[in-house]
Order: structure tokens, then sequence, then C-alpha cells
């Protein structure tokens, strides 16, 4: 293979180094896998923000709802790029630094720990959003139904109200996902050796723009369709024979 | 009379301006069948919610086989196990199947053994004429079938008493019967109820007491055959002259 893409640059000049220079495709390598990291991370964290909030936001003490109101407002009106700047930034600047292995200062959180922490508060504060449009959909009958049966509200939260809820959101729910993976191209701003970061790394080395983005558009979509695919798979399988026919 | 298995008595609730009951008292005995009928709105359902806390009276008291529901500490989970209610709209779960829906809260709330709740659960299906729909799903099931699942969804939790709120008003006329046997084969065994009905005729057949109810107070009640042979107050008699 690597012989075909050397044979491709002298033939017709178009220079995909990442197939036969083994660092470029090393650290290609590394960042897609990295890419894929922060991309299924953030996932389930936003969801179990999602998840989490969504349920505060019903609570009977109101504190906890103008908790989740406020986090919801101030991510959710606020750009992401903005937000990982202020996570790197503002907050990396007064957490503690500790000694690495050659001794220089590193912090403590990473920049890739930020970046996963931006972007699941970013995707969680709109998950919560949509979990809420699926719990309000689940009508007062069932629930009390659920309660009549003894459930407490936690009870019927998790064996009627979320199943049902997921139903009714995974089509938003797969939205926000799909915009969540093309978001942590964002974590470049901050330096994590995303997909992003390294491909203009090696662009800026071999000059061979058009073709890392050609690499970059096609590995997007790549990851968009897989995370689709199990979106629909999984939509599938909660399918509720009968119901809505 | 023994100490009745629910005892309410003088239940007021309101609904901001609205007046739903004022005033309203009863005895279950065990084993006893009553109806509560009366015009929409005229507190009947409020009242059955009243007896499984789903709705809290703003004052008066009411018991349920020894639980006081009105009391300000009151343990839900101990009540509901005693309390089986079924609904107008039948609220199956849809994502669970007939069976599942039938063994859930048994299995989650009362942590019991799953292979005994499923064998109760089978003979449940079973006993409300639904043998070989265990793994149907409440959307490919008639409202009928619906509503005697609903049924064995409430009697797996093994209840003192169980609520009717207008079951068979959300069915056709063919499939209220197949409800209605139901409900009497559980009288005639024994099985203490509270129905909320329009079912004149089901009312008079199988109700130990008929309960008048309109504008959130008891009008009249009476045996059966007093009730509907000799009604009264002029409003039940303008009331069962419209529905009969």
């Amino acid at each position: 293979m690597a012989e075909f893409f050397r044979e491709l640059r002298t033939t017709t000049g178009l220079n995909f180094t990442i197939f036969y220079d083994p660092f470029d495709a090393r650290r290609f390598g590394y960042a897609f896998l990295m890419t894929c990291k922060l991309s299924v991370l953030s996932v389930v964290l936003s969801l179990i923000i999602g998840v989490a909030g969504a349920f505060a936001q019903g609570a009977r003490f109101a504190p906890l709802r103008w908790v989740v109101a406020g986090y919801i407002a101030f991510f959710r009106n606020t750009p992401p790029l903005v937000q990982m700047y202020f996570f790197f930034f503002a907050l990396g600047a007064i957490t503690p630094t500790v000694p690495d292995d050659i001794g220089m200062e590193v912090p403590m959180v990473s920049s890739f720990t930020w970046a996963l922490v931006a972007l699941s508060l970013f995707a969680g504060a709109f998950n919560v959003e949509i979990f809420r449009s699926g719990i309000e959909a689940v009508p007062r009958s069932t629930v009390e139904a659920a309660e009549s049966l003894g459930y407490s509200r936690l009870g019927a939260y998790r064996a009627v109200v979320l199943p049902l809820a997921f139903r009714v959101c995974l089509p938003s729910l797969n939205n926000n996902l799909v915009n969540l993976v093309k978001t942590t191209t964002l974590a470049y701003a901050i330096g994590v050796p995303e997909m992003l970061y390294v491909a203009n790394q090696i662009w800026s080395d071999s000059l061979n723009v058009t073709e890392m983005m050609n690499v970059l558009l096609l590995l997007y979509i790549g990851l968009v369709t897989l995370l689709v695919w199990i979106m629909h798979r999984w939509e599938r399988a909660l399918r509720m024979p009968g119901y809505g026919t | 009379m023994d100490t009745p298995l629910v005892s309410i008595q003088a239940v007021h609730k309101r609904f901001g301006d609205l007046e739903v009951l004022r005033g309203v008292s009863l005895d279950v005995a065990r084993g006893e069948v009553i109806c509560i009928i009366g015009p929409s709105g005229s507190g009947k359902s409020t009242l059955l919610r009243c007896v499984n806390a789903l709705v809290r009276p703003e004052s008066g008291r009411i018991t349920v086989a020894g639980i006081d529901v009105t009391a300000a500490k009151l343990d839900p989970i101990a009540l509901r196990r005693r309390v089986g209610m079924v609904f107008q709209q039948y609220n199956l779960f849809p994502h669970r199947t007939a069976l599942q829906n039938v063994m859930m809260a048994p299995v989650s709330v009362l942590k019991q053994d799953k292979r005994e709740v499923e064998a109760r659960a089978r003979a449940l299906m079973a006993k409300v004429r639904l043998q070989g729909k265990e793994g149907a799903y409440p959307g490919e099931l008639s409202g009928g079938q619906q509503q005697r699942v609903a049924i064995a969804r409430s009697l797996c939790m093994q209840p003192d008493v169980m609520l009717f709120d207008e079951v068979t008003a959300a069915l056709d006329p063919e499939t209220v019967k197949e409800v209605l046997v139901t409900i009497r084969d559980l009288a005639e065994e024994g099985m203490t109820c509270l129905l909320v009905t329009h079912e004149m005729g089901f009312a008079r057949d199988l109700a130990d007491h008929v309960y008048f109810t309109d504008r959130g107070v008891i009008v009249e009640h009476a045996p059966p055959a007093e009730f509907f042979g000799n009604p009264k107050d002029a409003r039940t008699r303008e009331f069962l002259g419209q529905v009969l």
C-alpha cells in the first residue's frame, strides 16, 4: 500500500504522507484514536448529564431546578469555543501543577480533560432539554399508573418514564450527538492532538492541504455515519410493537 | 358490622376555587362491592383517587386496612400494595409485554422472587382469559384486552381492595362485556371493590351498595334494589331518568 501511495505521488503529485511515511502514519493514527476517544467519552458523559439534569429539573427542591436552569442557560447561550478557552485558560490557570518524569511542571488537568469537560457540559446542556421534551411527552396518567403500583418517583422514572422518553427523543438526541462528534474539532484550539490538529501539523510539514482535507472530511463522514448507524439500530431495538399505529 | 376495610370520613378536596369533595363519608366492609355513580364532575373519580393517595384531601380521614391514608407521613408503598387501581385509559406501559406489565411492580417494588411472580402473573393472565397473549405488547392488544391486562397487573400486587375508575368508559360496547365479566369473577371471589361506573345494569346486578354523588356530596345511598327501585332524592331520580 505504501508503494502505491509513493507511486501516486510521483505520477500525479497527490501526496498522502500518512499512507507511506511511518512517522505521519503514526501520529495521524494516534490523532484518529484521540478523536474517537474524545467523541465516545463526551457522548457518554453528555448523556449522563442529560439524564441526571432532566431528572433534577423535575425535582420538588427549587434551588436544584435553578441550578439546572442556570447551567443550561450558560452552556447553551455561549459559543463552545469560548467555553473551551474558558476551561483551559481561566480554570486551567488556577488548577495546580505537578512535575512530570523529566521534572517539568505540567498542569494536573490535561488539555484533553478540559476539552472533554467542556464538550460534555456543552452537549449535556442540550441533552437535558432533549430529554425533557421526551419526559414531557410521557402521559401523566402513565406515571400515575406506576405510582399506583407503588413505584417511587425515582423508581417510576427509571422503569417507565425514561424508557418511554428515550424513544420519543432519540431522533433529536441523534442530531445533538452528531453535532457533538463534529464539535470535538474545537479541541484543536487548546492543543489536544486530535485529527484536525495533527492534520494541520502534517500539511504544514508536507504542504498537502488538499489531500489531508479530503482525508479529514472522509473520516468525519465515516465516524458520523457509524454513530448514526448505531443510533438507528438502537431506535429499532427500542421499537414498541403496535404503538402509535 | 366489623371494622370497615375502607373508611372515608368527611373528606374535603378543592382544586383552586372548585370544591370537588364537600364532606364525603362512606365505609366499605371486606368483600363488599360498592358502585359510585353520578354525573361527570361530581367528584367520584377524585374520591377514588383519594383512597390510594394519588390525590391528598385537605381535610377528613381515610383509612384502608388499618393504614391512615391521610397521615402526613404516609408510606405510599405500604398503601399501594394493599390497593390496586385500574384506570379508564388502561395506562399500560407500552414498552413492555403484557406479561412484563403484570410482573414489573411485584418484582421491582415488592422485591419478590421473579419466578414466583412469573407463575402468579401467568395464572392471572389465564384468569383474565388472555392465555397466549403474554408476549404481546399493549399496542398489539384491543382496548378490552389491554384493560384486562391492567386488571391482572393490579391483582399481581395481591391487593386487599381494587379501585375501578370508569374502566369501561373508553371501550366499545362489545368489549365492555369481557371486562365486566372479569370484574364480576373478582367480586364473586370476595375481592373488595370500589367502582366508579356508568354501567347501571352492572351496578344493579353486582353491587352490595350504590352511592350517588352530585356536586361533591353523596346525595343518596342504598342497596341496589332499593336504590334503583325506589330512589328518594329528586336529583337521583332525575339522573336515573336520564341514564336508564
